[in-house]
Order: C-alpha cells, then sequence, then structure tokens
C-alpha cells in the first residue's frame, strides 16, 4: 500500500505566471513596400484550427500533420507605383521551440529553404510555388505557460540595405497516435494508517484526448468523515534542464466524485469525459528542452478540510479523429 | 438556542429557494431560445442549491420539489431534438460534464428518463448505469432524494410484460426488477446511515423523527416493484422478496426493519405472502431484537385471514403451503430469538395466531389447542399475571375460540385451555369464567359428557371455589350473587338425555359444588337437586322398558346422592333451603313409589324443621310446605302416614302465633282428606282438626280483646267457615248444613259485638262467601239441594 499524499488546510493555487515575450517589431514605424500573401494549396479543404497568437489574438490556421506535403503559392504584390529591389526571395519553414525564461531565444528544430527568386526586381504582382514534401515534423504545436512549440512558413525578401522584408504564417501540426499495444488499467490500493483505505482502479494508463476515464474507488476502511472527493487532472510542464528546470503545474479540471461520506464497502464510479478540456499529448523530453505531463490527482476533502490526494501519471496521445 | 437554530433554516430554506427561482429565470429564458448551452448551466447551477447541508428532511424536501418542478420543464425540453439539435445519446453524455456530482445526476437520470422513452433504446443499459452512477452521492438525505428522483423519473417507463428487446435475449421485467431492488438497497443503506450520524439524547430523537419522515421515500420503492405487472409469484419469491428481505436483514436497524416488514406486507398480494411465507417469516427471527415483530406478524395474519375469508377457494392453498404450522413455528422463534419482548407481546402473538387459526381453520381445534399450548410453554415458570395488558391478551386469547364456535364445548375439548387460564390472576379468572358461562347461555348450549362437565368445571374453578388469596370481604356482594346464579344457570345446561351420562354428569357437577363452601351452596345445590330430580322423573317415564336391575342408574341411588346433598346444604345452615328441597325430593320420591326414601325425606324435613328453623315466620312457611307436600303423598302406608300426619299437626298447633296456629291446623284438615279416588277420606279427623281450628281463633279473638280492647276481625272465622263449606260439598259426612248454619251464626254474632272496628276486607270476605251459599241454592241442583237448609242474611 502507498501512502496517500495529505497537505494542510485549503487548496493550494497554482498561481499562473505567464511571462509573454514580446518581440519590439519595429516595422510598423514603416509602412511596407508591398502585401505578402502566402496561401496552401489544399487551403480550402484543409482543416482549420483555432491557434492563439503572441498578441493574444486567435486566428484560424491549417492543421498538418508529420509527413505532409506543404505546399502553396507565396503572391508578392507592390506597393501601386512601387518596385521592390531584392537580393533574393525565400521561403522557410521552422520548427520552433521558444522558452519564454530565456529571453525570447528560438531554438529552431526544423529549418528548411526554399529559394525562391534570384536577385532582382519586382514590379507588379508576383507569384511564386513552392513545397516542402513529407516533411518530419516529429514534435506537435504546443502552447504552454512557459514554453512554446510552433511552426512557421517564413517568407523573406532580402533587401540589403532597406531591412528584409519578412511576413510569417502560422500553421499548427498534430500527429496522431494508433491506440497503444499494451494499455494497462491503473489500479492501487492506497491510505493512511487506520484512518482511510481506499483502493482505486481508472480503466487504462493510456488515454487519448477525446477518452472517457472510467473507474471506481472502492472503500476499505474509513474512519474519518469525508465531504467528498475530486478527481484532477493536472498538467506538469517541466521546461529548461538540470538546475535550469522550471516545473509548472496547472489543474485543467476539477471533477466531483463523490458527495458525503462513504461507508465501508462503498464503491464510487468514476466516469470523467476528458473532451470538454483542453488537453494535449504527453509530451516527453521534446528536444531536450521540455516535457508536459498529466496526472489525474484523487483528492478526498474531510469535514475539516483537510486533504488527502493521490496522484497517477497517465499518458495522453491523440488519437485519429475519425473522417467523417 | 435551538429556536435560533429553527429560525436559521427557514433563512437558509428562503436562500436556496431564491437561488432556485434565479437560475430557472434564466434556464427558461434559455429555453425559450432554445439554447441549449445555457440551459444546461442554468440548470445546473440551479440544481447546485440542492447541494446544501443545512436543511432538515422536511425543509430539504421543499428545496427539491421546487427543483423537481422545473425539471420537468427542462425534460419536456430535452425530449424534442428538433429544439436543441442534440441527439440523445449525446446529450446523455453532455450532461455528464457537469463538474459538481449532485447537479450532474440529477441532469443525467432526466436525461436518462428521456432516453428511455426512445425507440430503441438500451432500456437496460440506461437503468443500470443510473443506478449505478448515482451511488456518488453519499450524503443520506442528498442521496435520498437524488434516487428518489431518480425513482420518479424511472417509475413509468419500466419495462414491463410485452416489453421486448431488440436483442430478444434479456429479459425486461427482470431488467427493471434488478434496477428497482438495487435502487432500493442503496437507499435503504442511505436511510439506515441517516440514524448512525448522530448524537446523544435530543439531537438523536429529532433525527430519529426526521427519519420517519423519510421512510416513504424508501418503501415507494417496494410500491414501485409491486406495480411492476410482470412480477408474477415466480419472480417474487425467486428475485424480489428475497433481495429485499435480505436488504432488510442485513441493515440491522430497527426502524428500517420493521417500516419495511410492514411495507412488504401491506404492498404485495396475500396470495404472494401465503406462498412466500416460509421465506418471509424466516426473516423474522433474524430482525434486530427491539423490532416490534408481534405488529408484523400481526398485520400479515390479518390479512392471510382477511385473504382466507374473501373466497373459500383459497382455502386449499394454506392447507398446501401448511400456512398454520409455519406461522407457529415462526412465532415460536420469533420468541426464541427475541429474549426481551415482554409478556404481552408474546402473548398478543399468539392471540394473531389464534384469530387466524380460527378464521383460516376454523375445523382444526388440534391447531387451537396448539396454540394455546405453547401460549402455556411461554407463561410456564412465571408467577400469575400482574400485567394488566398481558392479562388482556390472555383473556382476548381465551375468548376468541368462544366467540368464533359459540360453543363452550369445542373450547372444552381444547386441552391447553384451562392451563392457559390458570395464569390468570383471581379476578380476571373469574371474568372469564363468566364470560364462559355467558357463552353457553346465550347460545344455549347443552354440554352433554361428564367429561366435559369436569372440564368445564375445571375451567370456571374460580367461581366454584374460594381461591387461597381472596379474603371474603374483597367480594362484592351483589358480584357475588350474580357469579353463583350464572353458576346455578349453569348447571341446568348440563345435560345428556341418556340417564347413565347424565348421572355421571350429576355426580361429577356435586363433586364440584360440594367444594364451594358455605356461601356458594345455596345458589348451585337447588340447580342440581332439580336437574336431579329431572333424571329421575325421566328414569320413572322409561321404567316400564327397562327393569331395575340391569340399570345401574336407580332413582334410589339418585336419591342417595340427594340426601347427601341437601345434608350438606343443611349442615351450611341455609334450613330453609334445604327443608324445601327435601320436600321436593319427598314429593319425587312419592312419584317413583319409593317409600322408604320419601319417608327419610320427609324425616329430614322434620329434623331440620325442629333443630334449625327458628324463626317464628320461617316456621309458618315451613309447615305449610310440609303439610302441602304431605297432602299429595300417597306413597306411605298407614303407620307412616299416620306418624307424619301427627307430626306435622302437632308442629302446626304450636306454633307461635294464634291466628298462624289457627291456619295451620285447619291446613291439617287436608291431610285427612285427600280428594283423590283411592285418597284417604277421614271426615271425622278432618271436623277435629276444624274444630280446633275454631277454638283457637276464638281463643285468638278473646286474647285480641284482652290486650287491645277489641275482639279484632273476623277473617279467621271466615275461613274456617270456607274450610267447611269446601268439605261440605265434598261430601263429608261429619259436616252439616245445620254445623255451616251454627258457624255463620257465630260470625254474625262476632261481628255486631265489633262492628265498630269490623275491617271492610272481612266483611266483604264474609259477604262474598254468604252469596255463593245463596247462589248455589238458587242454583239447584244436588249442591243447591244440599245447602237448602242453610239460611243466609247477607247484610246490605
Amino acid at each position: 500500500m502507498m501512502d496517500l499524499c495529505f497537505t494542510g488546510v485549503g487548496v493550494c493555487t497554482v498561481v499562473k505566471i505567464r511571462i509573454l515575450n514580446r518581440m519590439n517589431y519595429l516595422l510598423g514605424a514603416f509602412k511596407p513596400a508591398c502585401n505578402v500573401l502566402i496561401t496552401f494549396n489544399d487551403g480550402k479543404n484543409r482543416k482549420q484550427v483555432p491557434f492563439k497568437k503572441e498578441n493574444g489574438q486567435t486566428v484560424t490556421v491549417p492543421l498538418f500533420q508529420s509527413q505532409e506535403n506543404i505546399a502553396g503559392k507565396i503572391t508578392i504584390e507592390p506597393m501601386q507605383g512601387k518596385k521592390i529591389d531584392h537580393n533574393g526571395v525565400k521561403v522557410e519553414l521552422l520548427g520552433q521551440i521558444e522558452m519564454y525564461f530565456d529571453r525570447g531565444n528560438f531554438y529552431d528544430f526544423t529549418s528548411l529553404v526554399r529559394e525562391l527568386d534570384v536577385p532582382g526586381e519586382i514590379y507588379e504582382r508576383k507569384t511564386y510555388a513552392f513545397e516542402f514534401s513529407t516533411v518530419e515534423m516529429p514534435y506537435e504545436t504546443y502552447n504552454g505557460v512557459n514554453v512554446r512549440l510552433r511552426y512557421v512558413l517564413k517568407v523573406t525578401i532580402n533587401r540589403g540595405y532597406a531591412g528584409s522584408i519578412v511576413e510569417y504564417q502560422d500553421f499548427v501540426v498534430r500527429n496522431y497516435s494508433p491506440p497503444p499495444q499494451i494499455n494497462n488499467s491503473i489500479k492501487m490500493e492506497v491510505g493512511i494508517e487506520d484512518c482511510l483505505h481506499i483502493e482505486f482502479e481508472y480503466n487504462k494508463s493510456k488515454y487519448h484526448l477525446k477518452d472517457v476515464i472510467i473507474g471506481k474507488i472502492y472503500f476499505l476502511l474509513v474512519r474519518i468523515k469525508i465531504k467528498n472527493m475530486d478527481l484532477e487532472i493536472r498538467r506538469r510542464e517541466s521546461t529548461g534542464s538540470g538546475t535550469n528546470t522550471h516545473v509548472e503545474t496547472e489543474t485543467l479540471a476539477k471533477f466531483e466524485l463523490m458527495d458525503g461520506a462513504p461507508v465501508r464497502g462503498e464503491s464510487i464510479p468514476i466516469r470523467l469525459f476528458l473532451s470538454p478540456y483542453e488537453l494535449t499529448p504527453t509530451h516527453r523530453n521534446i528536444n531536450n528542452k521540455f516535457s508536459v505531463k498529466y496526472f489525474l490527482n484523487l483528492v478526498l476533502v474531510d469535514e475539516e478540510d483537510r486533504r488527502y490526494f493521490k496522484q497517477q501519471e497517465i499518458t495522453m496521445y491523440r488519437l485519429q479523429e475519425e473522417t467523417s | 438556542m435551538l429556536a435560533e437554530g429553527f429560525e436559521d433554516e427557514d433563512k437558509w430554506l428562503a436562500e436556496g429557494i431564491a437561488g432556485i427561482q434565479h437560475n430557472a429565470f434564466f434556464m427558461h429564458r434559455a429555453l425559450d431560445e432554445n439554447n441549449l448551452r445555457d440551459a444546461l448551466k442554468y440548470s445546473a447551477q440551479m440544481l447546485s442549491e440542492l447541494r446544501t447541508s443545512r436543511l432538515s428532511p422536511h425543509k430539504y424536501y421543499d428545496l427539491y420539489m421546487r427543483a423537481f418542478d422545473e425539471l420537468r420543464r427542462l425534460e419536456i425540453f430535452f425530449k424534442d431534438e428538433t429544439r436543441h439539435g442534440v441527439s440523445i445519446v449525446d446529450l446523455y453524455e453532455l450532461v455528464q460534464h457537469a463538474g459538481n456530482i449532485l447537479p450532474r445526476l440529477y441532469l443525467l437520470c432526466t436525461v436518462g428518463s428521456v432516453y428511455m422513452r426512445c425507440k430503441d433504446a438500451p432500456v437496460r443499459d440506461v437503468l443500470k448505469d443510473l443506478v449505478e452512477m448515482c451511488r456518488a452521492v453519499q450524503h443520506p438525505i442528498r442521496g435520498l432524494f437524488l434516487r428518489s428522483y431518480l425513482s420518479q423519473v424511472s417509475k413509468d417507463k419500466l419495462p414491463d410484460v410485452g416489453y421486448e428487446r431488440e436483442d430478444g435475449e434479456s429479459n425486461g421485467v427482470m431488467d427493471a426488477v434488478e434496477f428497482v431492488l438495487q435502487n432500493f438497497t442503496e437507499m435503504n443503506k442511505l436511510w439506515v446511515r441517516l440514524q448512525q450520524q448522530q448524537g446523544p439524547g435530543r439531537i438523536r430523537e429529532k433525527r430519529e423523527k426526521e427519519r420517519n419522515e423519510l421512510r416513504d421515500l424508501v418503501g415507494k420503492n417496494l410500491h414501485v416493484l409491486s406495480q411492476i405487472e410482470g412480477v408474477d409469484l415466480e419472480m417474487y419469491k425467486d428475485t424480489v422478496l428475497p433481495s429485499v428481505l435480505e436488504q432488510v436483514v442485513n441493515c440491522k436497524d430497527e426502524l428500517a426493519q420493521f417500516y419495511l416488514m410492514e411495507c412488504i406486507i401491506q404492498v404485495f398480494p396475500d396470495e404472494y405472502h401465503l406462498q412466500t411465507l416460509e421465506t418471509l417469516l424466516g426473516a423474522c427471527p433474524q430482525l434486530q431484537p427491539t423490532v416490534d415483530i408481534k405488529t408484523v406478524l400481526s398485520q400479515l395474519m390479518d390479512r392471510l385471514s382477511n385473504y382466507a375469508s374473501s373466497s373459500t377457494e383459497v382455502l386449499p392453498e394454506f392447507l398446501q403451503v401448511e400456512a398454520f404450522t409455519k406461522l407457529s413455528t415462526a412465532i415460536g422463534r420469533v420468541i426464541e430469538a427475541q429474549v426481551d419482548m415482554p409478556l404481552v407481546g408474546a402473548i398478543s402473538l399468539h392471540v394473531s395466531l389464534l384469530t387466524f387459526t380460527l378464521r383460516v381453520h376454523p375445523d382444526r381445534l388440534d391447531y387451537v389447542d396448539e396454540v394455546l399450548g405453547s401460549c402455556v410453554k411461554k407463561l410456564s415458570g412465571k408467577p400469575r399475571l400482574d400485567d394488566n395488558r398481558a392479562t388482556k391478551q390472555v383473556v382476548a386469547l381465551l375468548s376468541a375460540p368462544l366467540d368464533k364456535y359459540n360453543d363452550i364445548v369445542t373450547a372444552l375439548t381444547l386441552s391447553n385451555y384451562p392451563r392457559v387460564m390458570d395464569h390468570l390472576d383471581h379476578e380476571t379468572n373469574k371474568a372469564m369464567a363468566m364470560v364462559i358461562i355467558q357463552s353457553v347461555m346465550k347460545n344455549n348450549t347443552y354440554i352433554s359428557t361428564a367429561d366435559k362437565v369436569e372440564v368445564l368445571f375445571e375451567l370456571i374453578k374460580g367461581l366454584i371455589k374460594d381461591s387461597d388469596e381472596t379474603t371474603e370481604d374483597e367480594v362484592d356482594e351483589e358480584d357475588f350473587n350474580e357469579e353463583q346464579n350464572s353458576v346455578a344457570r349453569l348447571i341446568h345446561m348440563l345435560h345428556n338425555d341418556d340417564p347413565e351420562e347424565m348421572f355421571k354428569i350429576i355426580c361429577t357437577v356435586k363433586k364440584h359444588i360440594m367444594s364451594g363452601g358455605p356461601r356458594r351452596l345455596p345458589f348451585a345445590v337447588p340447580s342440581l337437586i332439580f336437574s336431579s330430580l329431572r333424571l329421575i322423573r325421566q328414569l320413572q317415564g322409561q321404567d316400564g322398558d327397562i327393569v331395575g336391575e340391569e340399570v345401574p342408574t336407580t332413582p334410589k341411588k339418585i336419591f342417595q346422592l340427594l340426601n347427601e346433598t341437601i345434608e350438606a346444604l343443611a349442615s351450611v345452615s341455609s334450613p330453609e333451603l334445604a327443608l324445601r328441597l327435601s320436600l321436593q325430593c319427598a314429593e319425587a320420591a312419592n312419584d317413583c313409589d319409593l317409600e322408604p326414601v320419601a319417608y327419610e325425606f320427609f324425616t329430614q324435613a322434620f329434623v331440620l324443621y325442629e333443630e334449625e328453623i327458628a324463626d317464628s315466620k320461617a316456621q309458618v312457611t315451613a309447615i305449610h310446605l310440609i303439610i302441602g307436600t304431605l297432602q299429595r303423598m300417597n306413597v306411605f302406608g298407614v303407620e307412616n302416614r299416620d306418624t307424619l300426619t301427627h307430626k306435622a299437626t302437632g308442629y302446626s298447633a304450636k306454633l307461635l302465633k294464634k291466628p298462624d296456629q289457627c291456619r295451620a291446623v285447619y291446613a291439617c284438615s287436608h291431610l285427612f282428606w285427600v280428594d283423590d279416588q283411592d285418597g284417604i277420606k277421614d271426615g271425622e279427623r278432618v271436623l277435629l282438626c276444624l274444630k280446633r281450628a275454631l277454638r283457637i281463633a276464638n281463643a285468638a279473638q278473646q286474647m285480641a280483646n284482652v290486650t287491645r280492647g277489641s275482639s279484632g276481625p273476623v277473617t279467621l272465622f271466615v275461613e274456617i267457615l270456607n274450610k267447611y263449606i269446601y268439605y261440605f260439598e265434598k261430601g263429608n259426612p261429619q259436616i252439616t248444613s245445620s254445623t255451616i248454619q251454627g258457624l255463620i251464626e257465630l260470625i254474625t254474632t262476632e261481628m255486631q259485638s265489633d262492628s265498630a272496628s269490623a275491617l271492610p276486607a272481612s266483611d266483604a270476605f264474609l259477604t262474598s262467601t254468604l252469596r255463593y251459599i245463596q247462589f248455589q241454592k238458587q242454583k239447584g241442583g244436588i249442591l243447591g239441594e244440599k245447602y237448602g237448609p242453610i239460611k243466609v242474611h247477607i247484610p246490605a
């Protein structure tokens, strides 16, 4: 039997400190010399998902998965009556990890380049086709507390003297996993000596994002007056490594399982639908930069507001949604 | 402090209601707009008001009902998919996203009830799911109400007979039953738990009261079960009852056990009870020792006996299942199991069983006896009852067979009946004996064997004998007389046409009443005597057919017995009564031609007269009785008769008062003139008597003259005149017309000499006597001629 953790009075609240690293673009000072438009070939059919930009705005962006071809067109349209002198036009596909506490440094784990044009001048609207085929994008887009993983297409019109014109297009990558071969249930007897013994069971150890957690809690011994029992879903995001590790834990769901004091022999059912919550797959040591783990935290509260809890890790994965 | 608590509670309730109304308002708006999201949100918030722990069940119910009404509207909305556009299956999931358990489950039940009504819905799975999920509420009151809601919304959707599942394999009724049973079990657990979480004293009482208010929530489940048409006997027997009982027994809670047992008995049909009697009764001894099982069992037996009397067709069923044996065994076990059960409880159980037996098996006296027997067993080893209620129950127990059979004879065959009576205190015992006697009287029951008589007297021995415990002055005279009169009446109800048996009966009665003591004998003996005399007459009537020798019962024997009886009576100073009875016996003996016997009785009568009767008035009465009886005797030979008549006349003349003497003496004249064909007709001695009477009358007249200055009325003379006239008419040769004439004149003279004090009565008497003579004269004929010479002058 394992010990059940125990904390003092009161609910620990997680202080969310979101350090937003805002880059001080001064682009707004000048009128852009041209419009750059990035479109995807299958843009009309491709699924669009909401995406939260750095400035807090939510936009919808196309969704890709690893090994897809990312192809499209880039249109550059100079302002009326202006020409653009450039030292070449290129498009890059970047996979970046951004640590908020690390002063806005990006770590590109993927960087692909396509040269679109040799140096020259653009007088009028000009369209370039581009294609990155079967791109390896092993990591999913992630927007966490301290870390962000994003994919972006970056178009650069290189101008030596006047500063290059750069245009970004975000897109989201989600990778799907097949149902795991082995998916054992989590079953454990925990308690406090002569006070509370319970046995809980979650039907799986690996859940997909729209899964349902089924389980039960069986009360073997109850000598305290329990007021209620909750099941929490907690996300632990750890960034950095070694002494520099930052750990941030969020409670994403607080789901009441039981009301009132059970007696010995009672068995309380668990059924928690995961779909309402904004969960991501479990990320383990992404590019040695960060990890995201999920835990189920079973919390029992007694009449004096003492909390008894037991935390169990579960693995989250993204199951291919049925195309219907 | 407590009052403050109540006020607070009202405040909390008001707050809760306000919360519900507030959220219901927004919910209604969302419903009007067909906005599912908001509807769910506000309904969940509304239901959150039910999460309160601060209200008593009563107040909580108020809150619950308000939420309940609102949920009806939500249900209607859920039903109409076109309004919210979500399939019922999705809706079923959607409501489960609610973070708080209580609102979540209320919503789930609501959606579930809609779901079940859909075509091809997996009703079984939904039911199972709902009842399982509700486990999450472990708070007793909230849990009870939640499950009550579940029961309420599901009861009209339960699969019943005619329900067919799409897969066709599972039994819809069974699903429904399992669902209700599980809900029942869980509710009962919660209900019982309410009792456990409590403090001492007043809080405990309050809790118990609150719990009682909630009991119907639990009991309703049983009602739902009984309403499921598909619950036939077999299913009831195999599934429903065992499960329910298991829960009842296991919950080990007094209140719950009592209530639920009652519930089971009330909600399910009698027929089922009858067929599952063993199971049902088997549970009784397993209940907590404090449960009032007797009420439960009494109700059961009441219902069963009503059922039995509803139609004769069901009676064979009772026999088939051996209902009585089972009930009886169960009662035995219960009594054994509940050591602390007061005696009154045990006895009232027996009363119920007896009532049941009497109604269901009126023909099975052995059953009745068995019940009484086991009651005796329970009572034995205990001192007489001093508990009023227990006594009452015993009386009820004893009265029941009497009322039923209207026939004490039946009760007499019950060997345990007297043994039960023995346990009553003296007063009650007597009262019971009275009941028995009254029953005999009311129903005109003749008790016709000596054995039964024996038993009967055993039963009423409280009336027959003095008990050791009572002292005489305790007894109210009037009551005593009434009791003894009843016993006397009872003796007349002991009858058998067979002389043999009748004699035995008489012997038995005698044996018993002889032990009654001086105060009782005068009541009982006359009845016995007359009863015996009746037998004698009966025997005499048969005399022609049976020759005396062969019949063991002869009048002689009976007379012997009577003799003893009367002696006994005489010895307890009721000489007058003894004398009368002696004379009665003598007369009977006369009819039987038993001279010695008759003589013996007369002797006895005379002895009594001489030795025991001292009061002069009593003497007068006695002597007249003796004379009257003796006059009718024709069995005596001359010698005996002479002796007796001599005695009688002798005593007559020795009476104290002259008028008494006079009257007795002229009465004696009849002893010598029996107006029969071969009766004695000794005219001379008649005249002697009359003359003597006249002399005495004269002496009386003179005495009156001396003492009061007037000679007083001539009544005596007129009476004697009448005697003369009587004998004159009967043809006594010694009485002539001139004798009469002389007497008339004598009277007239007497009257004239003392006309002042003449009484109108004696005047009238004389006048009518004279008129009679005149009438006879005028009428003519033989008699008229006889009267001829007499001259009468009727005074104006």
